[in-house]
């Protein structure tokens, strides 16, 4: 029986409804790894008979009959092929999908799932495949196309990823609330590096591959759904949204580079930049500061300036001489120096890169280059500038980069 | 971080390879599609590709009476591109390694041809980071 | 048939290419963009990608106990690959077509540069690694 044509297009509704699926599979079959395995194989059948048949009347109970079938069929064949886990395979055998198997579902499964994918033993990469494909709901050849590599090498990252988590001998179980504090930073570690992948600069490219950045801020949403008064989670939020409200000004017509304070500030997303805001406003509320709550609230301050004029330095400043406190790194003190220039001059910035120059982590970086040629400019030293544009230009890997930086230092050098 | 793995050699030494004994170049090729495989494994493996034969490489500079103006003449010490691998991996360490363990591949007699392989990062369209894009404010004049 | 078109440059080459006027670079980098938009149109295109910067380059040799052995020294007139585009023709006369126009992109005072443009057959599978 297939429901009325809904405006939900297919494809979001299976990415809401795999992780609830995937609770119960992994939940009822003790076997997270093969769990897995067969609610991607239930999503692709939904994807080939769904746009044919309609939506069925109970999607999710649709989905979760398909992957225990699935899950069935693997234990018979584990049968045929070894016959000492012949109870085993009974076992899981006789059960039939029923409507008892969906009310094994329990609200809290894909905040375990959330939890199992980002978990720290994984590496980056693995974890953020993991969690695109078991909580996002995504398809693999999705995820391969939007990183731009082989569908075969993404579906072995999300194996490696399994086995990273069988061995870490992580059991599908909620977090205590303890654990849960400790390893919530690996989770919204995750969730950000999905957020930074999604700047794909190309237009031609955003259409036809998935919108990275968009998905992250869905998962975050999910996720601050299911830790409501996580003052990090909403920071995180609030972070992704402030930053996103801008993404159309950040490339211009021909895919060139356009800094902040030469972007279109009409064309900001006013309603992400408010409800960024109001979600910064509560977390702060809670008395936490975190390193996303921090950079949320120096993107806030640049989103609420109306002109690049109007942007408050002092405040900026502040916030990141409290960042270079809680979270300090290299890039921190990049930026710090920054906006120590806005507020006291090029001079007071250069004098704060001295100190990076000697920082192994930012050797040979371009940013290192790219801002000092920035204050050199400033403070009139184009000679000088031009040369650290022309080393950034030649370190940077982002093509809009390089171009944005050996144009600037062209206009310097006087055509 | 992908990269790019490229092995080139010169006309001379293509046929230097030509003249290997069958078992070599089995053995050689053999161990490349161990690495080829261990790399999808490991989720790194993006591509590889050889390339025809130098003696079928072109230039073409521009156009003349609307068409490509082409030739096939190199100098002697012409390095041309042989084949290439593509990786997507963590750090340029672990691209310099795995361009290591190619270059070990071996050659006559098995000892590794130490063939020099140069590791180039691959560009990329993304503009920038955003955690870095807040205070990339380059109030220049137009 | 699948052809790979190859642009270089040597260390010189790069260094010229980032001191060129504002326009003349701008000329350039909307030429690169709508000729790939061109290839995607036409059905040719495969791929294409941009490579770091030779400064960026490295080269490696196998070393002793499997540790590589990596320098970034390379001789004055050594070609480095800047990028390339790989199509898929049905002759080697389109792909020499094509690459005839990647070779008109402008240069200096937005002529055409007529730039060297490399022109090889790729081969089908990694067993034709065929060196």
């Amino acid at each position: 029986m297939a429901e009325p044509t809904c405006d939900i297009p297919i494809e979001h509704r299976l990415r809401e409804l795999a992780p609830q699926v995937l609770g119960v599979i992994a939940r009822r079959f003790g076997d997270f790894a093969l769990a897995e395995d067969a609610v991607q194989e239930a999503l692709i059948a939904a994807f080939t008979q769904w746009p044919r048949e309609g939506v069925p009347g109970n999607p999710r109970g649709w989905l979760i009959q398909v992957a225990c079938r699935r899950m069935t069929d693997q234990a018979r064949s584990d049968i045929a092929r070894r016959e000492r886990e012949a109870a085993v395979a009974r076992e899981a055998a006789t059960i039939t999908p029923t409507v008892d198997i969906e009310s094994d579902m329990d609200p809290d499964d894909t905040l375990i799932l959330l939890f199992m994918c980002c978990h720290p033993a994984l590496s980056p990469s693995s974890a953020i495949a993991l969690t695109l494909r078991a909580v996002g709901g995504l398809t693999t050849a999705e995820i391969a196309n939007a990183f731009l590599v082989p569908e075969a090498t993404m579906a072995q990252r999300i194996s490696r990823a399994k086995q990273g988590i069988q061995n870490s001998g992580v059991r599908f179980r909620l977090p205590s609330v303890e654990e849960r504090a400790q390893r919530l930073p690996a989770v919204l570690h995750v969730l950000y590096l999905i957020f930074n992948e999604g700047y794909a600069s190309s237009i031609g490219d955003r259409l036809q591959r998935l919108d990275l950045a968009r998905e992250a801020i869905r998962l975050t949403r999910n996720t601050k759904v299911l830790l409501p008064d996580s003052p990090e989670v909403a920071g995180l939020l609030a972070l992704m949204l402030l930053t996103d409200a801008r993404r159309t000004t950040r490339t211009g017509p021909d895919e060139e580079l356009i800094p902040l304070d030469k972007q279109d500030r009409t064309l900001w997303d006013r309603a992400e930049i408010s409800e960024g805001i109001e979600l910064l406003t509560a977390a702060l509320s809670k008395g936490s500061v975190d390193l996303y709550q921090l950079q949320a609230a120096i993107a806030a301050v640049h989103d609420e300036a109306v002109r690049a004029e109007d942007t408050d330095w002092p405040q900026i400043l502040a916030l990141y001489e409290l960042l270079r406190r809680v979270s300090p790194s290299p890039m921190v003190t990049l930026n710090h120096a920054i906006a120590a220039a806005m507020v006291h001059g090029p001079a007071q910035g250069l004098e704060l890169l001295k100190a990076l120059d000697t920082d192994p982590r930012l050797a040979g970086h371009y940013r290192l280059d790219a801002v000092r040629a920035h204050l050199l400019e400033r403070i009139g030293d184009y000679e000088a500038a031009i040369k650290h544009y022309r080393i950034a230009a030649a370190r940077t890997t982002s093509i809009p980069e390089r171009n944005y930086l050996m144009t600037h230092a062209a206009r310097l050098a006087g055509h | 971080m992908k990269y790019i793995l490229l092995m080139s050699g010169t006309r001379a030494g293509v046929d230097t390879y030509h003249a290997w004994s069958a078992e070599d170049i089995e053995a050689h090729m053999a161990v490349l599609q161990g690495i080829q495989k261990e790399l999808t494994k490991t989720g790194e493996f993006v591509a590889t590709q050889g390339l025809a034969e130098p003696a079928e490489a072109k230039v073409v500079r521009g156009e003349k009476n609307g068409l490509p103006v082409t030739d096939g003449i190199f100098p002697e010490s012409k390095e041309f591109l042989l084949g290439y691998w593509i990786v997507d991996v963590a750090t340029p360490e672990r691209a310099y390694a795995l361009a290591g363990r190619i270059s070990a591949a071996p050659g006559p007699a098995g000892a590794p041809t130490n063939m020099p392989i140069e590791v180039r990062q691959f560009a990329t369209y993304q503009p920038t980071s955003p955690s870095t894009d807040v205070e990339k404010c380059n109030v220049g004049s137009d | 048939m699948k052809y790979i078109l190859m642009m270089t440059g040597k260390k010189s080459d790069f260094e010229g290419y980032a001191k060129w006027s504002k326009q003349d670079l701008q000329a350039n980098v909307a030429f690169m963009r709508a000729f790939s938009k061109e290839l995607k149109d036409s059905g040719a295109f495969v791929s294409t990608e941009g490579l770091g910067w030779p400064s960026e380059a490295k080269l490696v040799r196998a070393g002793k106990n499997g540790e590589p052995v990596t320098d970034g020294v390379f001789p004055e007139s050594k070609e480095f690959l800047a990028g390339y585009w790989i199509i898929d023709v049905d002759s080697p006369e389109q792909a020499y077509k094509i690459a005839a126009r990647a070779s008109q992109a402008p240069g200096l005072g937005g002529k055409p540069a007529n730039m060297p443009i490399e022109v090889r057959p790729v081969l089908g599978s990694h067993a034709d690694l065929g060196l």
